[in-house]
């Protein structure tokens, strides 16, 4: 690669990402077309879907709220070269904890208990994450491997908790309690009223805002902390982080637990927010739609919230899809979901010689047209 | 039913728990043995199994049935590799994209070939693959203890799981014995030198992906056509991932990983039978508790607690000729 030039940024974060996106739509538009339905009339439905009417924007930023915390959770591990694949069970985790605390703390005040929420979020998310840190750091186990193992314990642990110990007395559904009414986070809906102003009533709740608030803090930390230059180093390479005095293991470690800590925020969207309640497999599958989400928002807090909301878009679009059009279900969302993943991060360098190529070949026209 | 038969019983329940993980645990053995991570088993499994189910239900044949599904599984093994080989894309994020759309791929065709909500079918008895009674089965049957053994655990099961069990021999004689082993290997250690000797990395490395996928289509074809009899949504239910474990559980070697498949089987076997039972002097043994022990053994083998499981040195790492 020593001929090869570098490309300048408006081309590789703005325009590479992109073609990539668009492979992944146009194959997905292929899908569609196989089973034999029409791919503009699907985006229409779609879009209308999202966007169309009040409520729908609503929900579409409900189901962003979520990939925002899952997608920023993975990229804060990515950035320390790791890859976090257990955010699906440190969410889970999470949500044992915001149960717990609103469950068992229920005489405590609103906004103090707001608080305790999201330290309990944090707290247990970061401990479910902490074990696999600690075997990478210190022992050397794959971190991918621990993640995945430890989606599985997560997944039984929390259905033996939920079937034997949280359910209520007499009740035959594996679920928690209902958390006090007074402790549930409030509906954006319901804040828009309380100053007068008129909203479709809609998932949508406070923990959005945190979502938005945890983007910038994310940023702040990851490009303006020493710590967030330590895990950046650490990621870009470990050895010559060793040789400037920084301990990797430290920061394997720091950089886990606040991705675990960021994948149990996604309970108090669902949690606290919507369900007000624990359900069996309440994080449906957020933690993996996270990995799409960094790696198409290049693991940069601004670009997570825009892949954040066009998944949002296609999650609430595919709901609205799976009423008009019987044949297609949700699982059309998991397939684009499958097919962004893998062209816009397993097939990310697909494009890049032949760009790199033209663009290298237009400069050098320009110079030659220059010097002439 | 006294205790030995129900020790019989058990067993036989183990060797088809764990038919489908010992191919997939070879499967995935032969891609990492060569350098490219596969977390695709998942995926592929599922995959392969709705392809069976889907063939062997239009032509009534469980051979066309398998046929589909090697020929789907080594496809997406194609796949695999052109994303992690030829464009030296990151193998982890490849294998979670292909376990991703197989798994919402499989549903969406299901239902639109078959309006069940992801089902196919269910197969007639012709378009599945039957027990087979060994030689001798019935004869022996009444021998008490190496009679039942016989007869009950070692006979009496569909091909595929003889193949299986036959698959980790014949696996180790190909990886230890050939040319073609010895260069897998070395590729996944030290692709270098493999590259110096004139050997092309980019092909062992492509031959070691559709090793993989040839054989994590028997175990997608078992699940759908010899342990069941239709597909179903997200059947393979982290079998997949299962396997992975128990090939990391093996150290990446095909005899210690049937062993830790036979374990996991075991476990699953003995998780649905242990469901309220009381054990005397123990008590109710939680079921999750049985379903997570073989996630939870990996995670302390990985740790070094049993023994060390070193992975292939260039495991995860693509290829770049010139540095």
């Amino acid at each position: 690669m020593s001929d090869s030039i570098q490309l300048p940024r408006w081309i590789d974060v703005g325009v590479l990402p992109l073609m990539n996106l668009v492979l992944a739509f146009l194959i997905s538009g292929l899908v569609v077309m196989a089973i034999g339905e029409n791919p503009t009339e699907v985006v229409r439905i779609m879009l209308y879907g999202a966007f169309g009417y009040e409520e729908a924007v609503g929900y579409t930023l409900y189901y962003t709220t979520n990939f925002i915390f899952t997608g920023l959770a993975f990229a804060v591990a990515f950035h320390a070269g790791l890859f976090n694949i257990g955010v699906e069970g440190q969410a889970y985790v999470g949500g044992l904890g915001v149960t717990l605390a609103a469950l068992y703390l229920n005489w405590l005040p609103f906004p103090v208990m707001l608080v305790v929420a999201i330290l309990a979020a944090a707290l247990f998310g970061a401990a479910w994450a902490y074990i696999p840190a600690y075997l990478q750091a210190r022992r050397g186990s794959h971190v991918v491997i621990t993640t995945i193992m430890f989606n599985f314990i997560a997944s039984s642990l929390m259905v033996y908790l939920l079937v034997n110990v949280l359910r209520p007395q007499g009740s035959m559904t594996p679920e928690s309690a209902a958390i006090d009414e007074n402790l549930t986070l409030p509906y954006i809906h319901n804040m828009a009223a309380w100053f007068g102003i008129d909203m479709a009533s809609s998932p949508l709740n406070l923990s959005f805002v945190y979502a938005l608030v945890c983007c910038v803090l994310v940023w702040l930390f990851i490009w303006h902390t020493r710590w967030g230059y330590a895990i950046r180093t650490v990621g870009a390479n470990a050895a010559a982080a060793t040789f400037a005095g920084i301990e990797p293991g430290r920061y394997i470690i720091m950089a886990m637990m606040i991705s675990g800590a960021l994948s149990g925020f996604m309970a108090l969207n669902e949690v606290m927010g919507v369900q007000h309640r624990l359900l069996i497999d309440f994080t449906a599958g957020y933690g993996f739609v996270g990995i799409a989400v960094a790696l198409m928002g290049r693991n940069h807090p601004f670009g997570i919230f825009l892949s954040a909301l066009l998944f949002g878009m296609l999650y609430q679009g595919g709901a609205e899809l799976s009423f008009e059009i019987p044949t297609i279900t949700n699982d059309m969302v998991v397939v684009i979901q499958g097919l962004v993943i893998l062209c816009t991060g397993a097939l990310e360098h697909m494009f890049r010689p032949r760009v790199t190529k033209i663009y290298t070949a237009w400069r050098l026209r320009q110079k030659t047209q220059e010097a002439a | 039913m006294d205790n030995f038969q129900m020790i019989v019983l058990l067993l036989d329940a183990t060797m088809r728990t764990s038919t489908p993980l010992i191919l997939a645990a070879l499967a995935g053995m032969f891609s990492e043995r060569a350098g490219t991570i596969n977390l695709a088993l998942e995926g592929m499994m599922l995959g392969g199994a709705f392809s069976a189910a889907c063939v062997a239900y239009y032509t009534n044949s469980h051979w066309l049935g398998l046929g589909a599904a090697v020929l789907t599984t080594m496809g997406l093994s194609l796949l695999h590799g052109f994303a992690c080989i030829t464009h030296k894309g990151n193998q982890v994020v490849s294998g979670m994209a292909i376990n991703i759309l197989m798994s919402g791929l499989t549903a969406l065709v299901g239902i639109a070939l078959f309006a069940q909500g992801g089902k196919t079918p269910a197969l007639d008895h012709s378009a599945r693959f039957q027990p087979i009674t060994l030689p001798g089965a019935d004869a022996v049957a009444n021998v008490p203890i190496l009679g039942s053994l016989y007869s009950e655990l070692i006979s009496g099961h569909n091909i595929l799981v003889y193949v299986a069990f036959l698959a980790v021999p014949a696996s180790w004689w190909v990886l230890y014995r050939t040319r073609f082993g010895l260069r897998l290997r070395a590729v996944g250690e030290n692709p270098g030198a493999v590259d110096t000797a004139g050997i092309s990395v980019v092909g062992m490395r492509y031959k070691s992906v559709l090793c993989s996928g040839f054989l994590v289509g028997i175990s997608g074809a078992y699940l759908s056509t010899a342990q069941g009899a239709s597909f179903l949504s997200d059947m393979t239910a982290g079998k997949g991932y299962i396997a992975l474990a128990a090939m990391v559980f093996g150290k990446w070697r095909p005899f210690p990983a049937m062993f830790a498949c036979i374990l996991f089987g075991f476990l699953d076997a003995a998780a649905t039978r242990l469901q309220g039972v009381i054990l005397p002097g123990i008590g109710e043994v939680p079921v999750q508790l049985v379903q997570a022990l073989p996630y939870i053994l990996t995670v302390i083998l990985l740790a070094g607690f049993i023994g060390r499981a070193v992975a292939p040195k260039s495991l995860g790492r693509p290829y770049v000729k010139e540095r």
